[in-house]
Formats: C-alpha cells, sequence, structure tokens
C-alpha cells in the first residue's frame, strides 16, 4: 500500500449561475511512496495546484467538487469526504505544505516564533518552553542563521529565501510524512533558489518524508525528483522515472515541453553601429527619512553611478538578481523616475528635458513590462489599447487608417487581428505579452526597453516570445535593453551582459565573455546556479 | 472502475460556457464589459436587492408625478364644450362662469358645482397638496377618516399628501447631494492619489481640519440671517459632505498609480488628464458606486434631522422631519409619527439593501448562488 494513493481525481468548479461546471482535472491517479519524490509538472492552468489543495482538502467546497470515483487515500485512509476535525489532524501534522508566494503565506502581524509554534501547539500540544526549543531546532535544520535573535522577527524583517525556510520549518514542524511543495522556488532568485532545493532534498532524506514537488521547471524536475507526471489540461498524460522520461519522451507534449527552452543566440549585430543610447554616471538614490523632521538619513542606492552604451541595432542584457536595481534602471532610462546623470538619446541629453518637450521623443522609446496581466487596462479593448500611442502622437490620419495600422501590428506579432475588439483577459499570458509588444511596436520606435518580458510566461511560451523578439529586430533595427534575470533567455537575444548587483554593475562585456569566462565571483555564483542547479546529491 | 448506472453522472464530457466575442454584449443600448455583466447579474442574482431596487424606483417614480397624485386642483376639466387642465395652468374663476377676476379656488364647493353644471371634473388620487388647508372637522390634528386616508397634521393638512412630497423632497436632496458630493470628493481624491508627494499631504491635512468644523452650528448661524431653503442646505451640506469619498478614491489611485498600464501609458507620452480619466478613474469608480447607496441615505437622514430640529427646509414645506417632529408634539395624534416613522424606515430599508446589493456585486470574492 502506498502512502499516499490519488486514484481517478477529478475536480470541477460550479459555472456561473447555472452554466455548466468547468473541469479543473480529470480522473487522475498516481501514488507516492515513503522515501521518494514525485514531481507534477505542467504549465500554468493545467491543474497542479488544484491537484496539491485537493489532497488537504483546501479547495473552496463546494463551489468546487470532486466526482463520486474521486479518491485519494493517506496511508489507507479515505481523505475525501472526511470529517473535518479529522481532516484538521492531517493538515499540517501528517500532511505539510509549503507554498509558492513566500511573502503572502507568512502572517504579516506574527513573529516567527508564534507561527511556528502555533501548529506544535495545535497538533503536539507542547507547553511554551518546549515548542520555543523545537522553534528553535527547526530554525536550525532549514539552516536559517541567528536562529535565537531571528525569533522574535516579523516576516517583513526576512528575504524572500529566509520566508520560504521559515515556510519549510512550518510545514515540516511536526515531522510530517509528506511534504507538498507548491513551486517552492518560483519566486525565489537563482541562487536562493538552489539552497531551498537543496534543503528539501536534504530534509526529506533525513526525515524520511514523501516530497510531492509542484513544479514548472524541468532543471528543478531533473535534479529533484525520482519520478514525474506530466499534467496538462488537468490529465496526466505521461508518468514514470525521471530519466526515462527525459531520455525518451512519448507524449508530444511532453516533447513539447523539452523542447520549449529558449534556444538560439542573437544574430550578430554591427560592431561599428553608432550608440543610440549612452547613460554616464546614472543614479537613482531614494532618501531614507528618519525622526521626527523627516531629515534625510541616507539613501536606498537603487541605482548608483551606472554608465552603459547600447549600440544601434544590438541588445543588452542587464542581468541581476531581484533587488539589484535593473528596472529602477530601465524606467529611469526612459525618463519614467527621476534621477541623476546624463541620458543622452541619439546624441541628445534627455536627463533635463521636461515630460511636455519630451513626448515627441516618447515615440521613439517605448517600454514592455514584466507583468503582461497588469500592464494591459483590463478596461479599455486591444485596439483602445493600441491605438492610444497613435493618438497622442497623431501617428493616424482618421479612423480607418488606424485600425490598418492595429491590425497590420496584431498580425506582425503573431496575433488575429480580428482579436482587436475582444478584452485583455481574454487571452493567455503569452497572447497579452505580444498585444503589450504590438502597443510598444505601433508607433515604430528605435530604442525598446523589455522588463522582464517572459519571466511572468510558461516556459514554451518564453520560447516563442524570444523568437519573435529576435525576428522584430532583425526585420526592424531595433535596439533593446533586455532587462531579465533568467539567463538562459539573456543568452538567447543579448549581444552584451551587463550584471547588476546591489545597484552597480560588476561585470559587463560582450555575451560569449561573460558567460563562458565570468570574472566577478558574483556572476561566477550567478551562472553557475543557473545553468547547473545544485541540489543534494548532484552537488 | 464501475459501471455508474447513471450516465450523466461521472465521465461526461463537461461543457465550458463560451460567451461568444463577436457578438457584444449590451446593457441599456451600451457595450459592456464582462465584468459588468457578471457584476449585474450578480445583483440581479441577489433577490432582495434586486426587488428593493424596484420597489424604490416605483415610489420615486410615483413621488416625482406627486402634482397628478396629490394636488388641490382638478386633472383635467370638461366645462362648456372646452378642456381645461388648472394642474398646468392656472385659470380664473371667471372662465368657469364665476364673478370674481382671481384665481378659481377648486376647493370652494360653489366653483365645484358651477363646472359640474356644464362638464365634468377628474379629481388626483389625493384631493390636497400638501399645502392644502383640509375642511375635516377639527380639532387638528384630525384622525384619519375617508377624506383623510392617514388623518391631518396640526395645521389641518392632509398627513398623505405631505409624506408623498416629503419622500420626493428627501431623495431629490439625497441624491443631489449624493451626486455633487461624489464629483467633488472622487475629483479631490483623484488629484492627491494620482500627484501624491505634498498635494496629497497638504489636502489631508486641510480635510482634517475642515472636517473637524461644527456643521450644525454653522447651520445654525446660517439660519439667524437667511432662510434656508433646498439650495442653501444643499451647497452648505455639500461644503461638509465631499470629504466622505475622498479616502477611499485616493487610496485606489495611490494605488493604480504604480500598476504598469499606467507605466506604459507614461512611456506612451499620454497626458495626465488623459490617464486619470482612462486608466486610473475606472478603478476607483468601483468603490465610488460601492459607497454612494450609503451616502444617499446619510444625506436623507441629514435633511430629515435638520428639518425635525427646525433648521431644515423653511416652514410649511412638506418634509418628513418637520412631520416627525410634529409627531413628537402631538403624542396624542399616533397617526403623526407612526406613519412618518413607517415611511423614513422604509425608504432607508429599501436604500441600505439595494447598497448591500451593489456592495455584494462588486466583490469578486463573493459568490451569490
Amino acid at each position: 500500500m502506498s502512502l499516499l494513493e490519488v486514484r481517478d481525481l477529478s475536480v470541477s468548479f460550479a459555472g456561473w449561475r447555472g452554466a455548466p461546471p468547468v473541469s479543473a482535472v480529470s480522473r487522475i491517479s498516481f501514488s507516492l511512496e515513503r522515501g521518494e519524490t514525485l514531481a507534477l509538472v505542467g504549465e500554468s492552468g493545467s491543474g497542479k495546484s488544484v491537484t496539491a489543495l485537493s489532497i488537504l482538502q483546501l479547495l473552496p467546497y463546494p463551489s468546487a467538487a470532486h466526482d463520486k470515483d474521486s479518491s485519494i487515500k493517506f496511508a489507507g485512509e479515505e481523505l475525501i469526504g472526511a470529517p473535518p476535525v479529522r481532516l484538521r489532524e492531517v493538515r499540517g501534522n501528517r500532511i505539510g505544505m509549503i507554498f509558492q508566494e513566500p511573502m503572502t503565506s507568512l502572517n504579516p502581524l506574527h513573529t516567527l516564533e508564534k507561527q511556528i509554534s502555533e501548529t506544535l501547539f495545535i497538533h503536539r500540544h507542547l507547553s511554551a518552553a518546549a515548542a520555543r526549543e523545537r522553534t528553535l531546532d527547526l530554525l536550525h535544520l532549514v539552516g536559517l542563521r541567528d536562529a535565537e535573535d531571528r525569533l522574535q522577527s516579523y516576516p517583513h524583517q526576512l528575504s524572500g529565501g529566509q520566508r520560504q525556510r521559515v515556510m519549510i520549518a512550518m510545514s515540516i514542524a511536526n515531522e510530517p510524512d509528506i511534504l507538498v511543495a507548491d513551486e517552492p522556488t518560483t519566486a525565489l532568485d537563482v541562487t536562493i533558489q538552489a539552497q531551498v532545493l537543496k534543503l528539501m532534498h536534504d530534509l526529506r532524506d533525513r526525515l524520511g518524508m514523501a516530497l510531492l514537488l509542484i513544479t514548472h521547471d524541468l532543471a528543478i524536475v531533473r535534479h529533484m525528483a525520482d519520478r514525474v507526471c506530466v499534467m496538462t489540461k488537468g490529465e496526466i498524460v505521461e508518468s514514470g522515472p525521471t530519466a526515462a522520461i527525459f531520455a525518451r519522451p512519448r507524449h508530444p507534449y511532453t516533447r513539447h515541453l523539452l523542447e520549449a527552452e529558449p534556444k538560439g543566440q542573437a544574430v550578430p549585430a554591427d560592431p561599428a553601429a553608432l550608440p543610440l543610447v549612452e547613460v554616464d554616471h546614472l543614479k537613482v538614490w531614494f532618501p531614507i527619512r528618519r525622526g521626527l523632521l523627516r531629515r534625510i538619513r541616507g539613501y536606498v542606492k537603487a541605482v548608483d553611478r551606472v554608465s552603459l552604451t547600447v549600440p544601434a541595432g544590438s541588445t543588452v542584457g542587464v542581468v541581476g538578481e531581484s533587488g539589484s536595481g535593473k528596472t529602477t534602471l530601465g524606467l529611469a532610462l526612459l525618463r519614467l523616475i527621476s534621477s541623476e546623470g546624463q541620458i543622452r538619446f541619439d546624441g541628445a541629453d534627455i536627463a533635463e528635458t521636461s515630460q511636455t518637450r519630451l513626448r515627441p521623443l516618447r515615440r521613439q522609446m517605448q517600454i514592455v513590462f514584466q507583468d503582461p496581466y497588469s500592464s494591459l487596462s483590463p478596461r479599455l479593448s486591444i485596439a483602445q489599447i493600441i491605438s492610444e500611442g497613435l493618438q497622442v502622437h497623431r501617428l493616424a490620419a482618421d479612423a480607418d487608417e488606424r485600425r490598418r495600422v492595429i491590425e497590420a501590428a496584431l498580425v506582425e506579432v503573431g496575433l488575429d487581428p480580428s482579436a482587436s475588439q475582444r478584452y485583455p483577459h481574454e487571452f493567455s499570458g503569452g497572447q497579452r505579452q505580444r498585444i503589450a509588444i504590438a502597443r510598444a511596436l505601433v508607433l515604430k520606435p528605435r530604442f525598446l526597453v523589455l522588463d522582464e518580458p517572459t519571466s511572468a510566461l510558461d516556459m514554451s511560451v518564453q520560447a516563442q516570445i524570444v523568437d519573435l523578439l529576435r525576428e522584430l529586430q532583425i526585420r526592424h533595427g531595433l535596439t533593446y535593453l533586455f532587462i531579465s534575470h533568467d539567463l538562459k533567455v539573456v543568452r538567447a537575444l543579448a549581444h552584451y551582459i551587463l550584471v547588476m548587483k546591489d545597484g552597480e554593475i560588476v561585470e559587463s562585456g560582450t555575451t560569449e565573455a561573460v558567460m563562458d569566462a565570468p570574472q566577478n565571483p558574483y556572476t561566477k555564483a550567478l551562472m553557475t546556479a543557473a545553468f547547473e542547479v545544485v541540489t543534494a546529491g548532484q552537488g | 472502475m464501475t459501471g455508474s448506472p447513471d450516465p450523466t453522472a461521472s465521465g461526461s464530457a463537461i461543457r465550458v460556457m463560451v460567451p461568444n466575442p463577436l457578438v457584444p454584449d449590451r446593457f441599456l443600448g451600451r457595450e459592456i464589459t464582462p465584468i459588468t455583466r457578471r457584476r449585474l447579474d450578480n445583483f440581479r442574482a441577489n433577490r432582495r436587492a434586486w426587488w428593493s431596487l424596484w420597489i424604490f424606483l416605483v415610489l420615486f417614480g410615483v413621488s416625482l408625478f406627486a402634482e397628478f397624485v396629490a394636488n388641490d386642483r382638478p386633472i383635467l376639466i370638461r366645462y362648456d364644450g372646452g378642456f381645461y387642465v388648472p394642474i398646468l395652468r392656472n385659470y380664473s374663476e371667471r372662465t368657469f362662469g364665476g364673478f370674481l377676476g382671481s384665481e378659481a379656488d377648486f376647493a370652494d364647493p360653489e366653483v365645484v358645482r358651477m363646472i359640474r353644471a356644464k362638464g365634468w371634473i377628474i379629481w388626483p388620487l389625493i384631493p390636497y397638496h400638501y399645502d392644502t388647508i383640509t375642511h375635516a372637522p377639527g380639532p387638528y390634528p384630525a384622525a384619519p377618516s375617508a377624506a383623510d386616508w392617514l388623518g391631518t397634521d396640526d395645521q389641518g393638512r392632509d398627513v398623505l399628501s405631505r409624506l408623498i412630497y416629503g419622500f420626493r423632497i428627501s431623495v431629490l436632496f439625497g441624491l443631489s447631494l449624493t451626486i455633487l458630493s461624489s464629483i467633488v470628493g472622487v475629483a479631490a481624491g483623484a488629484v492627491q492619489g494620482y500627484f501624491g508627494g505634498i498635494v496629497d499631504l497638504g489636502m489631508q491635512r486641510f480635510i482634517e481640519v475642515w472636517s473637524g468644523l461644527p456643521v450644525l452650528y454653522l447651520l445654525i448661524i446660517l439660519a439667524s440671517f437667511v432662510q434656508p431653503n433646498f439650495w442653501w442646505l444643499l451647497g452648505l451640506m455639500l461644503l461638509f459632505s465631499w470629504t466622505s469619498l475622498v479616502d477611499v478614491v485616493r487610496a485606489e489611485f495611490l494605488r493604480a498609480r504604480n500598476f504598469d498600464y499606467v507605466r506604459a501609458a507614461r512611456a506612451l507620452g499620454v497626458s495626465n488628464r488623459v490617464i486619470i480619466f482612462r486608466h486610473v478613474l475606472p478603478n476607483a469608480m468601483v468603490a465610488t458606486v460601492t459607497f454612494m447607496p450609503f451616502i444617499l441615505n446619510g444625506s436623507i437622514t441629514t435633511l430629515t434631522s435638520l428639518d425635525f430640529l427646525g433648521f431644515g427646509l423653511p416652514a410649511g414645506s412638506a418634509s418628513l422631519g418637520e412631520l416627525l417632529a410634529q409627531g413628537k408634539d402631538n403624542l396624542q395624534a399616533p397617526w403623526l409619527g407612526i406613519t412618518t416613522f413607517i415611511v423614513l424606515a422604509l425608504m432607508l430599508s429599501l436604500l441600505t439593501f439595494v447598497g448591500e446589493g451593489v456592495r455584494d456585486a462588486f466583490d469578486p470574492r463573493k459568490v451569490t448562488r
């Protein structure tokens, strides 16, 4: 008998007002043994997280419902329809869960000690002193430095990686038999991601747990999982030992997923091209004000004395972890936030130009944002979104011409022109990102700041967007500033790379030079973490 | 797998309803987004709010035509082969064969007799205007009778007629005050939230000081040197009621101005004015619309309490507050207090139910079933 046995699990959500129910997961089966890591892999919307939540019966019942054939047996005991009291005994005690977003899965109002010991009080009825001791043990176990001092810290005082460690400590507090990890590292930087994965791997071995790992990242699966289930559209299409699946994928979707990594590299740019954008000693400092009189006591140096040159027709990749000032640099370049220092666009200094005088130049420099869900106004149709720039810069003589230009832009980014009358929510993430690119491109800009345009997207969609960007660059001779934390994507697109850390550029050079022979220790660590996913057993 | 006897129970293909994107959804002739459609459906699904809205609209609709429901002038007169509409136009008594050149008094039995002799009269349902002195046998306030269904007040005026007119003026005052203070409040909140910084700080401190002013004393002072009427009261209340929406709108703007699509618009070179109206304001409207029915309730209550205290509408105007005050002064005539109380309670409850429905309809997490 397996530790966890899921048979014919189906989940459907009630439709809106008499509409038929929407199926999220249909008839999936898998089992999990003690000491084993099983990975559920799939792109967003494939039903991975819903599956994880059904195991703990945490879905919003009764608007979510299981088919009557569905069965989830934990150590032989049926969990579907189990009384709430019994379920509470299992949750957090026998089955632990780690959520994706460490920022929101800890209660901001409670100290670490309180959050971790809560589950000890509930399930183990420990005394306060014993709970405190156990909490300290757990924090040591998950490798949180200065655990004693951290007990009274609040979540906001910790970094993302530290928070995820605390989440793990909470979920293993009662030595569960199963740990369900729902995208545990997606919100983390690559170097921290490697540490957290290694920690989970170690803990699994040390505590003899079973690990159910839910992720979209194949690199993680390859290094962590013993067995893999590939999910798409609510069904498991292929499952088996990790090595076998990676070596001989049988289902077309698995093959598609494996081939989806962004590939190729930038087409060589003209090395003698004139610089289109030059930045000299750019500073973006946010003042820290303290005290009664709000005197400035110091600065957060988001971007500190950065100088860079972007030659026309080429791509400069800006790489760094979250908080390194990449996005701030991009916004400052376009004068969307205030900064100090020189910014020269096509020879003219625009650092001091007023916003009104800047308006004609806005046409030539555009930006594409990271999250395609928040960068399109939900209340405007696609045509309205794309035509906004045309209207500001009076690029179309009349409504007819505007419609033609919009449709041409949609075709250019690979969308059906009939889409123009729809609203953003009717499109997938990749399609929305194409719309955002069309909004920028319709102005025929020369310079495009791409702020992590692929990181909110699924792997296979990322590859498509990268291909599209490369194609557009060749066709229109565009100049890109490509901001990303994902080195694979950067390698596929950039001619030059800047590595940023704490607001400063620590290394720069051509893509080959930086990727193949990094000089700076930080760059080296970044490269290792990105291309070799270090985990226990392999590292 | 065991075969299920009911073929529809499980394993059957589950259909997903896909709205046809090519046929735009319309409401009152305007194209609406699916979000709006969802909210409308949500509101309609809330039966209490839906019915409350209709009952209120019918009551308000009827009261808007109060002159045709309760008036001391006939709606239509047929006299000597011609038609006369006294409800809309003034006629002298001579028109109907009398001796006086003054305006015909249709409460005068002699005038009625003269018209009846050569034609007929159609009276409104209640033959009293709100300021008509009825001919009910005293002493006033007179108890309900066949002529005065809800009795008369202490000056011999028909209570039902006064209620209808009072309801109308309350709702109209409430609506005007709500709409005007929403416009001012949204504008102020928008400016604060969008520009932030010193503008925000300055206006917030101003609002704090401003809302500390004692409104009631100002009204009492005002009442001592002008005769407050509808417009005076509206203006004065507006000076203080606009602050209620500022906070929510400001918060929405503070949030929305950092949205990527607002940044994208700025990168496109779109002007601040267009960004505010086109990109940010629609977000703030959710909070505004949610608050509106409650502000309306508050406005109505304010007018009523001012009238009750005697600092409201000029003496003699139909008002619910004044009727309440009469009820308090004439405890021996319970029809005054009780009927006014019922009307007020009904109106405020209906509006609260509608408000709750609107609030829930805009709440994305709430699922009405």
